[in-house]
């Protein structure tokens, strides 16, 4: 078990008006992200609760990435993940992102 | 005198020796090995019909069961090391040198075995090469094939899977071979006549039917969202883009993902009846959805899939069938549409270089080649343009030369991570390091950089025409490769005026929502969802039953 906090600047604040959106499921290879519409409007937070230890140099690499690619703005993203690979995480991101700007 | 009959001659003298074992051409299976050792010498060269779907498992285990002071030292030309069997010959010295293709299963036992120095490796082909040097070079002494009927003059009826069968009996039956069939059961009148009989030398009802491995068989169940983002992504930045017609898809997920997308999201895009109208494939279950929205005019394919034959009778205007009305496959004659008249071909490799060579090698593992360089490459003999290939070609020639000839398309389309999170994109790809320790002349490599457009990962898509040299090509392809290493070196402001430059687009830079990339798009969401779209026509094999 592993736990931190990847912290970004985002270009624009976060599309929509949805308050919270949850996706995935904590299962292995797999994750859940909780996302809240919590923070300033260009600020951005990823909380990690990872199963599997000692990559927290590719999460924060991946993260940073979807901070560019997706502009987060205001949104704090807790994951609970079950050893998801890199590839999984960016796609659950890139979804749960999308899924704010949706109506609930 | 030169007796130019030295061929015949032998031929003649074996038959003879075998005709002991025979009435008529018919050989009770009891047999089967006094027959084998009196037609086959030491050294002969001998196919064993068997590569990745059909195989003579009869005719293997009697062969690996000779008397070794009778019968050894054999040459072994055949499409596949599949079976026990196969490799049980050069335990036995039955035989000591090989020239195959495809060994699959059988590839951890293969590698050991050369290692051991047990097998003298010719060479590891594609199917086509192979067959082409059964007519040069490798022309059997002594063919064993399968098929599911004989009548009494040795007319064959092979049912769907006639895979290998017409050329290897070609090669064989044509220069003085002898030819000896494991039929399924002997019948007055065939259903359709797939081997003459007069090519057919000894025929032998074998206890059980031929064995037929499922192996283009894809459960939609098992797909997973980033293979349907990336799925999602070919259709709308390459079939859709490029006008794809005819082309030809491998056996993994993400294409197996496209076929199921066909008719939900290609349907969204407009796009039926413009892309994906004529296929080289065998009869993969996952394209029923699409066959049945109309989607497919025609297949032609190389071998069958088990638990497909009903389905493929019932719709005898897409595949290719005898006047029996059950399928006829071809693996040359499929692989020649597939080199020669696909605008594309699509499929998923184990590992990928900075180069964009792929490999299907791993560690202590051969599995040869199959069919996939031939579709995988681009066949400069060929002179017939199609919208698609020429469009590919301009993209290559960046405009610059005054002559510009066409490009296959040539998609590779892989996830950046493997199995137990294993980067599929290397530095030095696996098989390099096996030519070392095995001392082959030349590394395996599937499909060479030079033939691969196009990379498909779920980060996007490099297209490699349009990389103007070797820096720009790696730093596509370091684009595409996600957080593995190769990705994370990748240079960022590089891969972004790629980016600019459309060589590298993104999932967001062709429009695709990632909410989107989600089963509910697929057509089918398990093998039962496959069976109730055939309208109850396939039959899946029991190990994809789960209801």
């Amino acid at each position: 078990m592993e736990q931190f906090q990847v912290r970004g600047t985002a270009k624009k604040r976060a599309g929509g008006h949805r308050h919270q959106a949850i996706t995935g499921v904590n299962t292995s290879g797999n994750l859940e992200i909780l996302v809240e519409r919590v923070l300033p409007d260009r600020e951005c937070l990823v909380d990690v609760t990872t199963a599997v230890t000692g990559f927290r140099a590719i999460w924060e690499a991946v993260i940073q990435e979807f901070f560019e690619r997706s502009s987060p703005g205001g949104l704090r993203f807790s994951i609970n993940d079950g050893g998801a690979r890199p590839d999984t995480v960016t796609l659950r991101l890139m979804q749960s992102a999308r899924l704010m700007e949706t109506e609930a | 005198m030169i007796d130019w009959q030295k061929q015949r001659n032998e031929r003649n003298a074996r038959l003879n020796a075998g005709s002991h074992y025979a009435s008529g051409k018919m050989v009770p299976p009891e047999s089967a090995k006094a027959l084998l050792e009196a037609i086959i010498r030491p050294g002969d060269r001998v196919c064993l019909e068997g590569d990745n779907q059909k195989q003579a498992d009869f005719l293997a285990e009697v062969l690996a069961g000779v008397d070794r002071s009778r019968i050894h030292d054999l040459h072994i030309v055949q499409s596949g090391i599949v079976l026990q069997a196969h490799l049980d010959l050069f335990e036995r010295g039955i035989a000591r040198k090989l020239d195959f293709s495809y060994s699959g299963p059988q590839g951890a036992a293969l590698a050991r075995a050369l290692v051991a120095g047990k097998i003298e490796l010719g060479a590891i082909h594609t199917y086509i090469e192979l067959f082409a040097r059964y007519f040069m070079d490798l022309t059997p002494h002594v063919a064993l094939i399968a098929a599911r009927q004989a009548d009494r003059d040795g007319n064959l009826y092979t049912g769907p899977n006639t895979e290998d069968t017409p050329t290897i009996v070609e090669a064989t039956a044509f220069k003085s071979g002898i030819v000896v069939a494991q039929v399924n059961e002997v019948v007055d009148k065939v259903l359709r006549v797939d081997i003459p009989g007069d090519q057919v030398d000894f025929i032998i009802k074998a206890d059980k039917p031929f064995y037929v491995e499922p192996l283009f068989t894809r459960d939609p169940a098992s797909v997973t969202e980033n293979q349907i983002l990336m799925a999602m992504m070919a259709i709308k930045g390459i079939y859709a883009e490029y006008g794809v017609r005819c082309l030809n898809h491998g056996i993994g997920f993400p294409t197996a993902a496209i076929e199921l997308l066909l008719p939900t999201y290609g349907e969204r895009l407009g796009l039926k009846g413009k892309v994906a109208t004529h296929w080289a494939l065998n009869p993969h279950p996952t394209l029923i959805p699409a066959i049945e929205s109309g989607w497919v005019e025609q297949i032609h394919s190389f071998g069958s899939e088990v638990g497909m034959d009903e389905y493929i009778s019932a719709r005898g205007d897409v595949y290719f069938t005898g006047h029996d009305g059950t399928l006829r496959s071809n693996r040359l004659i499929c692989q020649a549409a597939g080199l020669y008249a696909c605008d594309m071909f699509i499929g998923s490799t184990l590992q990928i270089d900075l180069e964009g060579n792929s490999s299907t090698v791993t560690p202590g593992r051969i599995a040869g080649f199959g069919g996939a360089p031939n579709m995988g490459a681009d066949a400069h003999g060929r002179r017939h343009p199609t919208a698609a290939w020429l469009k590919a070609g301009r993209e290559a020639a960046d405009g610059s030369a005054k002559l510009i000839r066409g490009r296959k398309l040539v998609v590779q389309i892989l996830e950046t991570f493997g199995e137990k999170n294993k980067p599929n994109f290397v530095e030095t790809l696996d098989s390099v390091a096996m030519v070392k320790e095995l001392k082959f002349d030349l590394a395996p490599v599937m499909i060479y950089g030079d033939d691969v457009t196009h990379i498909v990962t779920e980060q996007g898509i490099a297209n490699l025409l349009l990389c103007r040299g070797p820096a720009e090509r790696e730093q596509a392809i370091r684009g595409v490769a996600g957080f593995t290493d190769v990705g994370r070196k990748r240079d960022r402001k590089a891969v972004e005026a790629l980016r600019q430059r459309g060589v590298i687009r993104r999932p967001e830079d062709l429009g695709i929502d990632p909410l989107a990339a989600s089963r509910q798009l697929l057509a089918a969401h398990s093998i039962e969802d496959l069976v109730t779209w055939s309208g109850g026509l396939y039959q899946p094999p029991s190990k994809f039953r789960n209801w």
